[in-house]
This record gives structure tokens, C-alpha cells and sequence, in this order.
């Protein structure tokens, strides 16, 4: 049926109302309702602002911390005192300063990492679910194989495959991490699909590929923003497991799991050298968890 | 049903073969010689001749395909080798780990499932109440917390701060290894109840593996019980005249376990082969360490070894969740009845 | 208000409801007035949003985010809005019991048919399982289900539709109740299975010696079996009678609209279908005066329609309306009001 034919060029005029009514984004209506109730959510507000400074000392990092990250004092293994609120390492750095900048590694990593994670995730779990059959099939068979083998020892194989820095790990985990993110996006568009909506669409002749991407999509995008944001935390996690066992980055870019490690052998007399970066994780993981429930809720209007 | 088993079980086959081949496969794209590894490493300078004859012994200078078929031949006929490393039958050290590994995760398991379900089950029956806002901060940041870092807190506040200022002997939990020394077996009673000084060396490693797993199961138990509160079988069974106690146990209850009894199962399995971060935190010889540590030593045999087993393992712990299910959910037990 | 001829057995007078919403105060039910007796099939009908199934949940107070504003609710001359949640639980399934529209859903999945029946016995009469088993037996027979004994033991997903609602309602009797409130028992069902579930409403209303409250927004369905109507629109009563009154001789321009709104057989090939214009309105933003009179095709606004509150009362005896010019229907289906200019 060539675009010539006057019959097709009618049924484009409709299909191009039909289209826009179908994917128009929606209202700001929504957005503003979303947010709103958002902001009742008195844990995910402040989980929100906390990224939000986090984010902030991450860019002003020169201007927060006091000293280099790697810059040398004399005070060695000191503990938390006026010059140096979080204390100082074995080799005499400023410990505050350090969990100031590891932030910029931490977020560098996590938003690249879940951006990959994403983008693969995604793309797989929509064309298995809209495709089914063979697709779906082998697209799930490779996800199982993945899935069956720890996790941990995939990440550190590969970590040590693919080298011991920022980079590697993002590699790691953006490859690891589209596991999850594609089985729900599948289920999303398994049961989407059968939706009549999709099939009207299909009747009036879109395209498979419009209609998963213009049609579908934008109604599965709830689960997976709020998975996205819960991932970002795991990706934290997980670059500080890793960076704990040595798999990530090196000495002396100050990743917190790798300020953990080095700091793990004298508990008793330099505690604070695993506390205040292991706290600096905790709080940046639980934000995302917070924030990533209060959209959850707040994008679920029926959950009230 | 059976057929559904038999068809799950026969999958188990190809996901453990690709698994372990991935494995393998990429054991040769890592950076490093093994022989000059088992030789004693980089700064030892073995000599040629020494690297070449543990290259002959263990036949890493055959072609790829040759290592890979003849590492299958061997594999099911359950020669799993030897350590590249110790020399010592993969074997003999998969035995002992993987004993270590399932008491631990026994334990952590308990704790799981007594706590979790029971804080999970209180925050739904209680919700909104100053309680479940408790919970709900508390198992969020729990889950939030790395594992390592617990553990270390957790060593710190038990072990070293007590340890450094002299507490009674009573008070102090232990923070490294498996047991006193010279403990064996013979500590454990019924093969997972530790006994005399063993719980000391047990206790923190238990609490910190299920810690996270805890706080996500208790979340996901009391999603679980608020969605199905909101069933229309349930205001059904109000409508009935039931009380809310009997409604939530007996309509309630089994309808929300099932999602929570997929991820204790697969937690159980993560427990045994992947906790890792634990067993390094506590010096605990378990199977994910030392999974992880083969992969850094470049030891193939155990590293192989080792996950087999754990791949074998999580496959058929999946297949249990899922005929679980079918006992737990008639709908899937009796096939999708008629629509109408 | 009393009008059948059996032993009055609920008497709702003034009964408000209504939801406190972050947009406002969602008024469901707005002082609504009706009496119900013994061996009567009392019927409410309206739109999605007319407050009928908020009416109905309240008599049980099964809902748990709504707040009684107003009125008592008496059955059996005890006002059950004075009742604690102990006192209401003997009355929910024993005096009084429900069914809902989707019997599927309704019915909980893991649990046999029969031992959700026995259940209902089991929580009012002290009796052993086995009693409690046969009773369920005894239930499904009674609603016409084929080889009772085998059904029981079967789950809710093995059985068709039809036969899933005929269990749900076997369940509801199991303690004889003297009144069975329906929501929409029959809106989830193919039609010619309605006819037979129907069949069954009625045939149990008579073995037990109940009443039955039924809502819907179906008309045949009422005209099919009811006794009483009453209409209902935005959380109000606008009309009320026997089911000839309210259909032959209808006395509000609502009650007008839908039935005309229905397609006819007799039509003929160019007769256009009449639906009521516009849509139901916001129940928290109501509109001024009668609350109908954005649509009503006879509304005089400005005028009484919009600015004067609704009275109702008794127009014919016991045929009730809520119009403002209700006694210009009198007389025939078409009335004699002048539409204004």
C-alpha cells in the first residue's frame, strides 16, 4: 500500500489525530498532581533535598573541602577533631575532604552506570514483551543464564577483565544492571500490549515500532522511573562492594567503598576511617530509597 | 504439573552449561598467567622451566577448545580437580566451605524470615501508626546500609570497642573466623545448632548477612499484605461478619505470602553462594569468598568448582519457588479455570 | 415512608455520607430517606456516582474511609449507626448480608467454594466442620447448582459466571438473613445469564422469607423483578415508587431521561436515541439548587431550578419525587410544563 493511494492519504489525516490524542504527553496537569502529592511525602522530600546537596557538594567540591583529596598532612591516623572534622588516613589525608570528593565518584558512576543499565534494560525488556515468542524466549534465556551465576562473582570477573578504575566499573555494572530493569519493563509491555488501545492502533496500520515506542511505552514508563531510581542506589551498593574488594577504582581516587577497605584494619584505634565514608553511602543510598518510594506512591494515585 | 517440572528441570541443563562456559570463556580473557600465579606470583620471578612444567601439569598449553572439552569430560564425571593455588582437591574444599556457608545461612535465614514477616506483617495490620513510620524509615535504611559497613560497625560495637576497654569476657562477641581454634564439626550440633563458644563467632556474621535481606523482606511483606487488603475477597469476608484479626491471618495472610516466599528462597541461595562481602568482613571460609578470591587468584579449578555448585543450586531452588507456588495458588495448580 | 405490606424491617431516615478528600468534601449520600419490608424487592438505580452503592455499604459500614454524616439507619427498630464493630459483625451475614458485582474477585482464590460457604456458618452458629460443609452443600443446592457435594470442594476459578454468582449467593444465605443487599449482582454477567441469577434472587427472597435490596443502573433488570424503586442522582433521592409508578407514570425529568434514553424494539428506522446531555456532576462542587438542573431539558434557570434546594416528597400517595414541578407530570409520560424560552 503505497503512501500515494488517496485512501491512505484520509487514513493518515486520522492517523495523525489518532496519534497525537494517543501519545500526546501527558497534560502538566499530572506532573503538577504528581508533585503535589509528592510533596506530602515528608521522608522523600527530604530524601530530595538531600540529592540535591549532594549533588551541589559534588560540583562544588573545591570550594567544600578544606583540603585535596589527596593531599598530604602530618597528622597520620588522627582522629576527628576541629582541623579535621571526619579525622585523617593511615597516609595523613583529610578524611572530610575525601568523602567530599568521592561524592563526584560516586555520582559519576551510579548515573552513568544506571543510564547504560537503563537504555539496555529497556530496549530488551520492550522487545521481548511487545515481540514475544522467539525474542522473548532468547532474550530471557540469556537474562536466566546471567542471573544464575552470583552475582558478585560476575562483577568482580568481569571488574578484573576490564580493568580496576571508574570507568571499568561503570562497565560492569551498566552491563550486570540491565538484568532487572529488563525483565520489569517486559512484564510492563506483556500485559500492556493485550491493552485495546494497542490493538486500535494496530488496526489503523502504526507501525510495530511507533506503537512500542510512542504507545506503549509512555504508559510503562511509571515502573520503570521508579525502579530507575531505586537503581541508582543499588549502583551505589554495588560500586562500593566492589571498590571494597578491590575491584574498582584505585588508590587515590576516594571512592568511599575503597576508603572502607583501607580503612578496615584498625578498627580499634581509627574507627572513624570506616564510619564517616560508610555513613556518607548510607545516607546517599537511603535518599535514592526514599525518594525513588515517594515517587512510587506519588505516581500511583490509587495507592492512597 | 509433572510435565511443568520436567520441563524446568531439563532447563536447568543449558543454563548451567552456557553459565559455566561464560565462566571459562572469560577466565581466558583475564589479564595475567596462571602458571606464573601458581609459581608464586609476579614479584617471586619464577623461572621458566617451573611455569612450564605447571603449564604441562595442568595442561593450560592446550589449544582452548581442548582445555574446554577436556574441563567438561572431567566435570561430569564430578572431577572438579585441584586449587591452582593449594594443590588441595576442589573437592575437599567445596565440602568445607560449603558447610560453613550453610550454617551461616541457616541462621541468617531464621533471622529473616522470624523478623521480617513479623515486622512486615505488624506495619501493614498497623499502618500509619507511629510504628509502621518507624518501620518503614528503619527498613529503608537498613537496605541502605552496604553490608560491610554494618559488619564493621558491628565488630566495632561488640568486639574491638569492648575488647579495648576490658569488658567482661561475657559481654564480647567474636569477630573473625569460624570458631575457636580447634573447633571442627564436632562444635555444631544437629549440624547447624552451634554449640559452647561457637555462637560468639556465629552471631554477627548471621545478623549482618541477613540484616538487608530482613529489611527488604519486611518491606515487601507489608506491600504485599496491603495490596491484597485492598482484594475485593476481602471485603467480602468483612461483609461476612469475619473480625479483622481472623480476616487478615486467614484470608489475607496466605494470599500475601507468596511473592515473600520467592525472594526468601532466592535469599536463601545468595546467602550460601554470594555473601561474599560478609564472609570477607568476618573472616568467615565460606563459598562466596572464596568464589571471589579464586577469581582474583586466577583459580580456575575452584573457581569453576565452586560455582557449579552454587549455579546448580540456585536453579533448583528457582524451580522449588515456582512448585511452591502451584501448591500455594490453585489457580496455577489447576491450570487458568473458564473465564465466564 | 412505610408501604409494603411485610413487617418493616429497615427504616433509613436522613442518612448522610460522605469522604474527606484532599480536594474537598466528597458529599456521597445527602440525606437520603427510605423504608424496606419483608418480602419486598427494593431497588436503587443511578449512574456511577449516584451514591447508590455508597448507601448501600453503609447500612454495614463497610466503608472505612467514608464518614456518617448525619441520620440513623434503623433495622429492626435499633439504630445500627449506634452499634460498636463487635455489634456489627453479628449483623453482617447473619441479619444482613451482600453480595457485589464481580464474583470473581469477590471470592477468595485459594480457598474452596465450600469451605467459603461453611465459613459463614461457622463465624454465627456454633457448629463442627462437617455441619458447616454440609450446610454449603445444602446452600449450593438450593441455589440450582448441578452435583452440589463435588462442587464444594472445587475453587472459585473452575466454576463459569453464572454459577460463581449463584455461589456467592448461597453463601450470603447461609444464615438465613432477612435482608440480602445486591450490588449490581448481575452488571459482570452475560445476559442471558442475568436472567437466571435474577431467577435465583427472587426464588431465595421466597424460601427465606427476605427482602431484598438491589442497585443498579440497569433498568430492565429492575423492571424485571423489583417491587419498590428508587432513583438516585449526585448522593439524592429524586424519585421514588413501585416499579409502575416509576416507569409508567415517572414524575422526574431524570427518571424521564433514562428511560427514554433506552433503545426501543418498537422504534422505528430514523428514531434518533435521546441520552441525557452532559455529565454527572462533581459531588464536591455541587450545583446550586436541585443538582440535576444542568442537564434537565425542563430546567428553569435562572429560576427555582437553581437556586431553590429540592424537596422530596410524597406526589401521589406513595409515589415520591424530588422535582420542583413534579405535580406537572402527573397525568402521562409527557409533561405539561412549559419549556422555558
Amino acid at each position: 500500500m503505497s503512501d500515494q493511494t488517496p485512501g491512505f492519504a484520509a487514513a493518515r489525516t486520522v492517523d495523525q489525530m489518532v496519534d497525537d490524542v494517543l501519545a500526546a504527553p501527558e497534560a502538566p496537569p499530572y506532573l503538577i498532581d504528581v508533585w503535589r502529592r509528592f510533596k506530602k511525602n515528608r521522608l522523600a522530600v527530604i530524601g530530595l533535598i538531600f540529592i540535591l546537596g549532594l549533588v551541589l557538594v559534588a560540583i562544588f567540591a573545591p570550594l567544600i573541602a578544606p583540603y585535596g583529596p589527596s593531599e598530604r598532612t602530618d597528622v597520620f591516623r588522627g582522629s576527628p577533631s576541629g582541623d579535621h572534622l571526619f579525622g585523617t588516613d593511615i597516609i595523613g589525608r583529610d578524611v572530610f575532604s575525601r568523602v567530599v570528593y568521592g561524592a563526584r565518584v560516586s555520582l559519576r558512576i551510579s548515573i552513568a552506570t544506571t543510564i547504560i543499565a537503563m537504555g539496555i534494560g529497556v530496549l530488551v525488556g520492550a522487545m521481548a514483551g511487545f515481540f514475544g515468542g522467539f525474542t522473548d524466549g532468547l532474550m530471557m534465556r540469556i537474562t536466566d543464564v546471567f542471573l544464575a551465576i552470583p552475582y558478585i562473582v560476575l562483577a568482580v570477573a568481569i571488574a578484573t577483565v576490564f580493568g580496576r578504575s571508574e570507568n571499568g566499573i561503570i562497565l560492569v555494572l551498566g552491563l550486570t544492571g540491565w538484568l532487572g530493569v529488563s525483565r520489569i519493563v517486559r512484564s510492563s509491555f506483556l500485559s500492556l500490549k493485550e491493552l485495546e488501545y494497542v490493538e486500535a492502533a494496530q488496526a489503523l496500520g502504526f507501525s510495530r515500532t511507533r506503537i512500542m515506542f510512542r504507545h506503549i511505552l509512555p504508559n510503562a514508563l511509571q515502573p520503570i522511573i521508579v525502579y530507575g531510581t531505586i537503581l541508582i542506589g543499588s549502583v551505589i551498593l554495588a560500586e562500593a562492594a566492589l571498590s571494597f574488594l578491590g575491584v574498582g577504582p584505585q588508590d587515590p581516587t576516594p571512592a568511599w567503598g575503597l576508603m572502607v577497605s583501607q580503612g578496615k584494619g584498625d578498627l580499634a584505634n581509627a574507627f572513624h576511617l570506616v564510619l564517616f565514608p560508610g555513613l556518607a553511602i548510607a545516607l546517599t543510598v537511603l535518599a535514592f530509597v526514599l525518594v525513588g518510594d515517594g515517587l512510587r506512591d506519588a505516581l500511583d494515585p490509587k495507592l492512597k | 504439573m509433572t510435565s511443568y517440572i520436567i520441563r524446568r528441570l531439563l532447563l536447568v541443563i543449558p543454563t548451567v552449561f552456557f553459565a559455566l562456559s561464560f565462566l571459562f570463556a572469560l577466565f581466558y580473557v583475564l589479564p595475567g598467567d596462571p602458571a606464573t600465579l601458581i609459581a608464586g606470583g609476579a614479584d617471586r620471578n619464577p623461572n621458566a622451566i617451573q611455569v612450564e612444567q605447571i603449564n604441562e601439569k595442568y595442561g593450560l598449553n592446550d589449544p582452548l577448545p581442548t582445555q574446554f572439552v577436556n574441563y567438561w569430560k572431567a566435570t561430569l564425571q564430578w572431577d572438579l580437580g585441584e586449587s591452582f593455588q593449594t594443590g588441595r582437591s576442589v573437592n575437599e574444599i567445596l565440602g568445607q566451605r560449603a558447610k560453613n556457608s550453610f550454617r551461616l545461612a541457616f541462621w541468617a535465614l531464621i533471622i529473616e524470615i522470624v523478623v521480617g514477616l513479623s515486622v512486615g506483617i505488624y506495619s501493614a495490620i498497623r499502618r500509619y501508626s507511629l510504628a509502621d513510620k518507624l518501620t518503614t524509615v528503619g527498613t529503608a535504611a537498613m537496605s541502605a546500609i552496604p553490608v560491610f559497613v554494618l559488619g564493621y560497625i558491628l565488630q566495632y560495637a561488640f568486639a574491638v570497642y569492648p575488647n579495648k576497654h576490658d569488658w567482661p569476657e561475657w559481654t564480647r562477641l567474636r569477630t573473625s573466623q569460624i570458631g575457636p581454634p580447634g573447633s571442627g564439626d564436632g562444635d555444631w550440633f544437629l549440624f547447624v545448632i552451634p554449640m559452647g563458644e561457637q555462637w560468639r563467632y556465629l552471631i554477627l556474621p548471621a545478623v549482618t548477612l541477613a540484616a538487608v535481606s530482613t529489611a527488604l523482606t519486611a518491606r515487601m511483606m507489608r506491600g504485599s499484605m496491603l495490596e491484597v487488603h485492598r482484594a475485593d475477597f476481602m471485603r467480602t469476608a468483612r461483609a461476612k461478619g469475619l473480625g479483622e484479626r481472623q480476616i487478615v491471618l486467614r484470608h489475607g495472610l496466605r494470599n500475601a505470602m507468596l511473592p515473600v516466599i520467592t525472594l526468601l528462597a532466592l535469599d536463601f541461595g545468595a546467602m550460601i553462594g554470594a555473601a561474599v562481602l560478609t564472609e570477607t568482613v568476618f573472616s568467615w571460609p565460606g563459598l562466596g569468598s572464596t568464589i571471589a578470591s579464586s577469581v582474583l587468584d586466577r583459580d580456575l579449578p575452584v573457581l569453576l568448582g565452586l560455582t557449579l555448585v552454587v549455579v546448580l543450586l540456585y536453579s533448583i531452588l528457582n524451580l522449588l519457588v515456582d512448585v511452591s507456588y502451584a501448591w500455594f495458588d490453585p489457580r496455577v495448580r489447576l491450570g487458568e479455570g473458564k473465564d465466564k | 415512608m412505610t408501604i409494603g405490606s411485610g413487617e418493616l424491617l429497615l427504616s433509613v431516615r436522613d442518612l448522610s455520607v460522605v469522604f474527606d478528600t484532599d480536594d474537598g468534601l466528597v458529599r456521597a449520600v445527602d440525606a437520603v430517606s427510605f423504608d424496606i419490608h419483608r418480602g419486598e424487592v427494593f431497588s436503587v438505580v443511578g449512574e456511577s456516582g449516584s451514591g447508590k452503592s455508597v448507601t448501600a455499604m453503609s447500612i454495614l459500614q463497610l466503608i472505612p474511609d467514608s464518614r456518617v454524616a448525619g441520620g440513623e439507619i434503623l433495622w429492626k427498630g435499633a439504630d445500627l449507626l449506634q452499634r460498636t464493630e463487635d455489634q456489627m459483625r453479628s449483623v453482617r451475614g447473619a441479619e444482613i448480608a451482600m453480595i457485589f458485582q464481580d464474583p470473581l474477585t469477590a471470592l477468595n482464590p485459594v480457598h474452596t467454594v465450600g469451605r467459603q460457604i461453611a465459613e459463614m456458618a461457622r463465624i454465627h452458629e456454633t457448629i463442627t466442620k462437617k455441619q458447616a460443609f454440609n450446610r454449603s452443600v445444602e446452600m449450593l443446592d438450593l441455589v440450582g447448582i448441578p452435583e452440589p457435594d463435588k462442587r464444594a470442594s472445587m475453587y472459585p476459578h473452575e466454576f463459569s459466571g453464572g454459577m460463581r454468582q449463584r455461589a456467592v449467593i448461597a453463601m450470603a444465605i447461609t444464615c438465613k438473613p432477612s435482608l440480602l443487599i445486591a450490588d449490581e449482582p448481575t452488571t459482570a454477567l452475560d445476559v442471558t445469564v442475568q436472567a437466571q441469577v435474577l431467577e435465583v434472587l427472587l426464588e431465595i427472597k421466597d424460601e427465606i422469607d427476605s427482602a431484598i435490596m438491589l442497585i443498579t443502573h440497569d433498568l430492565g433488570v429492575v423492571a424485571g423483578i423489583s417491587d419498590q424503586v428508587m432513583v438516585m442522582y449526585a448522593g439524592q433521592q429524586v424519585e421514588q415508587g413501585t416499579v409502575d409508578d416509576v416507569f409508567y407514570r415517572p414524575m422526574h425529568p431524570y427518571t424521564l431521561g433514562l428511560l427514554e434514553s433506552l433503545p426501543r424494539l418498537d422504534a422505528t428506522d430514523d428514531t434518533e436515541l435521546v441520552p441525557i446531555p452532559g455529565s454527572p456532576p462533581s459531588l464536591i462542587n455541587r450545583p446550586s439548587g436541585c443538582p440535576f438542573h444542568p442537564r434537565c431539558r425542563h430546567a428553569q434557570a435562572p429560576g427555582r431550578c437553581d437556586t431553590e434546594a429540592t424537596e422530596f416528597r410524597s406526589i401521589a400517595g406513595a409515589h415520591f419525587s424530588a422535582c420542583h414541578f413534579a405535580e406537572q407530570f402527573i397525568g402521562g409520560s409527557t409533561p405539561a410544563i412549559e419549556t422555558p424560552s
